[in-house]
């Protein structure tokens, strides 16, 4: 079985993100960038399943500008086996890069999609979904934990309450949360190796989708900041200060 | 201009988060329709009809959408979406798997989240963990979105709207609910409670929480923890407060052994007011903190239990 894992370039997640002077966009200059933390646990979780026997081929895809080379070397560097970088300049949206990915699952015919459960940069959260109803595939989101048995996979899954288990139909799309592993650091041999394994980088515009977006950004702002308040030197006090200044408890 | 929103519920019950949802649909004007999708949901049904400002309820009651699968409940959306212009659920587990799903189906887009309504096309979300906001529009002629309940006030319950049945089913047969392991408080739940006192990893284990669940009992606030907490297995993941994890706001926030890093604030900083415990006078939780006390938390928690 191949497994296809979707992985995007996003800004580091311990940068604090600024907007630009003229409010049309946040100033990602000179911000470092990195793999999105779910898209790790996503290719760790693919290369887990190699090791296991259980996926033949690992195929790493990613859709956004050249630099994505970056994070698809990266994911070449955990144990995917080859990727596919599907270029545009612009930054698209979820449905637009959900409909690409569906096409790149035509030809390559994959028993199981992986992808994070969120971006942390647009905190979308929609690409599995919606490649799922593209695909008319089965879908489990915010997985912690999964297991194949033949055609079937179980997925335990983060919901508000607790944990739920679902077992769906392979073919599926599998969106991956914190708590599925712990991805691995890419050895240095990796890096080397995942230097000379295949990257093959096709235009956007080659697939046949309409990549006009549906959705206009018309300002970004910065949220009010939070001024620090005092200082506070015993438990008694803090008591009062809740009581009688701010009336919460 | 005529909304559907999708409740949020536990077939018996409906979560006060769909009244939020319903908030922010009067906002958009126009009939808001509830529904109500689910086995053995007339409570939750019933509870939906008591919302002010709602049309109608639509009910949704068959086993094939035990657990709420995302394939069955969307292809039954989907079957329902030409009758309105707006889609909207919560912005719960339920809510970001199955919408975006429909949103897919009908090749429209799905914005996220929403906390801000600006008109019928037009909404505000944030971006990178909350240190943007931006303000986006829709071009498509279905809009579905995601709506974020702290970010909108709790609709009333005095109405009495007409329940409907529908009985159409959609079993796809892509999937099957196995179980459900869900916890179990008598405490309030975190993204609804008016104060919530959460730990991290300077509680250095799971049994240390029973401090903050006595300070929560005194209160009658929820209990919520940090994403390092949640890892390193003190407790479920239910309890994860911020940008992965749940998002509150009560009117007090008390972080006790939490660092402040920004995925965390995320899921918190809109609260009224907020308290730090910290050991680390130099912990980026200051910052953002009404008031804090630089203490380590085996002496502050104890305390403060025995003052309130
Ligand atoms: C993709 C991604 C998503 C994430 N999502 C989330 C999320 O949703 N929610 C979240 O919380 N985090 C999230 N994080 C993690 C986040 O970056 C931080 O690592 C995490 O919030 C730290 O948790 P903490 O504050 O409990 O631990 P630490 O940062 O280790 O802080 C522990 C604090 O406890 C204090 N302390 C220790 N002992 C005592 C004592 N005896 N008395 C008083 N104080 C004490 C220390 O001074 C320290 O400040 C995410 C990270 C990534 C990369
Ligand atoms: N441009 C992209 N290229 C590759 N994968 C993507 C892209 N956008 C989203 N994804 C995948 O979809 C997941 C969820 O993203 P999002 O829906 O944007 O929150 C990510 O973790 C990736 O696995």
């Amino acid at each position: 079985m191949k497994i296809l894992v979707m992985v995007k370039r996003v800004s580091d997640p311990n940068v604090t993100i600024r907007v630009n002077a003229d409010n049309s966009d946040v100033d990602l200059n000179n911000v470092k960038m990195a793999l999105n933390p779910f898209c790790e646990i996503a290719v760790e979780e693919a290369v887990r399943l190699k090791e296991a026997g259980i996926a033949s081929e690992i195929i790493a895809l990613s859709i956004g500008s050249s630099q994505s080379q970056e994070q698809l070397r990266t994911a070449l560097a955990i144990g995917a086996d080859r990727a596919l970088l599907i270029e545009s300049d612009t930054a698209l949206e979820p449905l637009i890069v959900a409909k690409l990915a569906a096409k790149v699952i035509e030809e390559e015919q994959p028993g199981l999609v992986l992808l994070g459960k969120q971006s942390i940069d647009t905190d979308n959260s929609q690409t599995g979904q919606m490649l799922a109803s593209i695909t008319g595939w089965s879908q489990g989101t915010f997985a912690s934990k999964l297991e194949i048995n033949g055609d079937k996979i179980n997925i335990t899954r983060e919901v508000d309450s607790g944990l739920q288990t679902i077992c769906l139909n392979m073919p599926a799309v599998v969106t991956c949360d914190l708590r599925l592993n712990e991805p691995r650091y890419a050895s240095l041999p990796n890096i080397m190796k995942a230097k000379r394994k295949p990257l093959v980088t096709k235009a956007a515009e080659e697939y046949g989708v309409d990549l006009a977006p549906r959705i206009r950004t018309l300002k970004v702002e910065t949220p009010n900041i939070r001024q620090g308040g005092e200082i506070l030197s015993s438990v008694a006090e803090l008591v009062e200060k809740l009581k009688t200044e701010k009336g919460v408890i | 201009m005529s909304i559907l929103i999708i409740a949020e519920h536990d077939n018996s019950s409906l979560k006060e988060i769909t009244l939020t949802t319903v908030t922010a649909a009067s906002l958009i004007g126009g009939d808001i329709d509830v529904l109500v999708v689910g086995e053995g949901c007339t409570g939750a049904a019933e509870a939906a009809a008591l919302i002010s400002g709602v049309n109608r309820v639509r009910v949704a009651d068959h086993a094939c959408y035990n657990g709420q699968l995302a394939e069955n409940v969307a292809a039954l959306i989907q079957s329902l979406a030409n009758d309105y212009s707006h889609i909207m659920a919560p912005a719960t587990a339920n809510g970001k798997s199955i919408l975006p799903r429909v949103a897919a189906a009908l090749d429209v887009s799905h914005f996220s989240d929403i906390i801000g309504v600006e008109s019928a096309d037009t909404f505000k979300r944030t971006l990178y963990a909350g240190n943007a906001i931006a303000t986006v529009q829709s071009s498509d002629n279905i809009k579905v979105m995601t709506v974020r309940g702290t970010a909108f006030a709790l609709a009333e319950k005095k109405g009495s709207a007409p329940v409907e049945s529908l009985t159409q089913v959609h079993d796809l047969g892509l999937s099957a609910f196995i179980s459900e392991a869900l916890a179990v408080s008598e405490r309030p739940e975190l993204t609804s409670a008016s104060i919530v006192i959460s730990g991290g990893r300077g509680m250095q284990n799971g049994d240390n929480f029973s401090m903050l669940e006595k300070v929560a009992d005194k209160l009658g606030a929820a209990v919520g923890a940090s994403r390092a907490a949640v890892d390193a297995g003190f407790v479920p993941n239910d309890m994860q407060v911020g940008q992965t994890g749940k998002i509150v706001a009560p009117d007090l926030y008390i972080a006790v052994g939490i660092s402040g890093a920004i995925q965390h604030l995320a899921g918190m900083k809109d609260s009224k007011v907020i308290v730090a415990i910290n050991k680390d006078p130099d912990a980026p939780i200051f910052q953002i903190a009404d008031y804090g006390l630089v203490a380590d938390l085996f002496d502050a928690v104890p305390e403060l239990e025995q003052a309130l």
